[in-house]
This record gives C-alpha cells, sequence and structure tokens, in this order.
C-alpha cells in the first residue's frame, strides 16, 4: 500500500538533489486538452508523456495540458518546444510518444510521421 | 466520451480557465439509491446568467478557435441517457458548481474510468489550482487532497522524481479498497 510515508521519502530524495531551474527552461511539451483532444485520446497520450518522463529521468522536460488551437479533427495534437523551436505534431498515439521522446526529445531528430505538415500545409 | 472521467477532466479544464484556486470533486456512488452523484464545484469567476443559460448549447463557445463547444453538452448528454439529469448553479465572482445525476445501474451509465489518469493531468496544471476529490462508495471514503500533498511536499514539485507515480498507486489503491467487497 502507498502511503503519504512513502511521499515523504520521495520528498527527501528529491530534496537531495536540488537543480535550480526556471519555469521556462529546457523543453517544454504541451499536449492539447480540451474536449476535442480528450475525446481523440489525449490523456493517454500525456500520461504516456508523464510516465516515461519521469521513469527515463528527463528532468529538463515539463508537460503541461494546455486548450484547442482549432484543428480538433487531428487531435490528439501535442507541441514541442525546444529553445525557439516549435514542432507541432498531431494524431499523436501512444506509440508517437515514445518515438517523440526517444528520437526528438533524446535523439533531436523531428519524428516525420507525426508532424502536421503532413495534415496541414 | 467513454469514461466518467475524461468527463471530468474536461469540466474542470473550464474551471481552470476561470482562474479558480480550488477545484473540488465528488462522487457518491450509492447502491441502494441507485444513483451515482458526480458533483464539481469551482471557486472562479462564475457566469452570469446569460451565460449560464446559453452553456449547454452545443453552438455556444466562449472561445474564439472554433465555433462549436461541446464539452457540458456532451457530459449532459451522458447523464440524461441514464435518467439522470445535470444542474449547473453559478454566481459571478464567487464559483460555479455542476451536478450530474445517474443511474447507477443504467446500461448506458458510462463507467467511472481511470480516476487516476485524470487527477493527475489536473495535478499538474500550471496555475497550481489544488484539487480536492472524494469518492464515497455505499458509506466507504478514499480522499486525494493536493494541498495535503503540496504540505507534505514542502518546495519539491509534483513534477519531481516518483511524485506522479506515487499518486497513481495511491489513487488506484485507495479506490480499489473502498470498492472491495466486504469479507464476512
Amino acid at each position: 500500500m502507498k502511503s503519504l510515508d512513502d511521499l515523504k521519502k520521495i520528498r527527501d530524495n528529491a530534496q537531495k538533489k536540488v537543480t535550480m531551474r526556471g519555469k521556462n527552461d529546457g523543453i517544454r511539451v504541451l499536449v492539447g486538452m480540451a474536449t476535442c483532444g480528450i475525446s481523440a485520446g489525449a490523456r493517454p497520450v500525456m500520461n504516456r508523456f508523464v510516465e516515461q518522463v519521469d521513469k527515463k529521468n528527463l528532468e529538463n522536460v515539463t508537460i503541461t495540458p494546455v486548450g484547442c488551437i482549432g484543428e480538433c479533427a487531428i487531435e490528439p495534437i501535442v507541441e514541442v518546444l525546444i529553445n525557439e523551436n516549435r514542432t507541432t505534431y498531431c494524431k499523436v498515439d501512444v506509440d508517437g510518444v515514445d518515438r517523440i521522446i526517444k528520437e526528438h526529445i533524446i535523439g533531436g531528430k523531428v519524428v516525420d510521421d507525426y508532424v502536421i505538415g503532413k495534415y496541414r500545409i | 466520451m467513454e469514461e466518467l472521467s475524461l468527463h471530468i477532466l474536461d469540466v474542470c479544464q473550464n474551471s481552470i480557465k476561470a482562474n479558480a484556486s480550488l477545484i473540488q470533486i465528488l462522487i457518491d456512488e450509492n447502491p441502494k439509491k441507485n444513483t451515482l452523484i458526480l458533483e464539481i464545484s469551482d471557486d472562479g469567476h462564475g457566469m452570469n446568467k446569460e451565460t449560464l443559460t446559453q452553456v449547454s448549447d452545443p453552438f455556444f463557445t466562449t472561445r474564439t478557435t472554433r465555433k462549436v463547444g461541446l464539452g457540458i453538452s456532451l457530459f449532459k448528454m451522458a447523464a440524461e441517457a441514464t435518467n439522470g439529469e445535470l444542474k449547473i448553479e453559478s454566481r459571478e465572482n464567487y464559483g460555479t458548481r455542476i451536478i450530474a445525476t445517474f443511474e447507477l445501474d443504467h446500461i448506458d451509465r458510462a463507467p467511472v474510468g481511470d480516476i487516476e489518469d485524470t487527477l493527475i493531468i489536473l495535478a499538474l496544471n500550471e496555475e497550481n489550482i489544488d484539487i480536492y476529490y472524494r469518492h464515497i462508495y455505499n458509506e466507504k471514503e478514499f480522499e486525494f487532497d493536493t494541498r495535503q500533498i503540496r504540505e507534505i511536499l514542502e518546495e519539491t514539485p509534483f513534477t519531481a522524481k516518483g511524485v506522479t507515480q506515487w499518486m497513481k498507486e495511491y489513487i488506484k489503491e485507495g479506490l480499489d479498497n473502498i470498492h472491495k467487497e466486504e469479507t464476512k
């Protein structure tokens, strides 16, 4: 059983390694979480990001739920922001999340199969 | 939407946009009365009477990126499909409360679904809005309160290693516990 004491241990471990980091440093992942996104499967997509980023210790990556950008037909939409570069992915599924993490966030190469340009120019 | 927990995730986005500081979610499953009540309330900026009369209209939305707003309409439909109903109360500057009632054993009642996945996403909102979740099943209760978690974590953020994983298991186990049949 997970208890609140377990949470205290997690806190103590986290406090041991203090990393100073501003809110907008590093890589940001935005997941469209409006009605359209949710119905298309954005929740498992976001949960997969959260789980994998935690598992792989990608401490410079923050994942944030956001609203709708008006392209509801090609949800789930995920945007990856690295410095000034914004990449918009669409129709993302759990396999897509794994590829985006492996090939783009870790590997530095955009995953062409999911970029929005395939659907909208 | 296939799960009530997805409706919760969706409807709570409205509370986040309304600058709430606390969102309270209550699920009360009562097999004796055969009801499931789902109540979501926030302390956001609320709605005026005119907006309130329009929110269940699918062609009403406050957003500018598209012309339809289906969130509340779909939620209402899910409740009405089980002989239930959806009520919204709101007061400008005080907040909004949504109460959806369902017939618990109705064949068209969507399952509650993966509440932990919804709560984790809600807890990770950028504005640090607190979430208080309470689930009652047959007089047994489970609570999950991000205010309490914040207090334990002190300065450590929810994004720190292991925190979301802990939340997931804590919620899952807590809900399994209240749903367990008592062995006599």
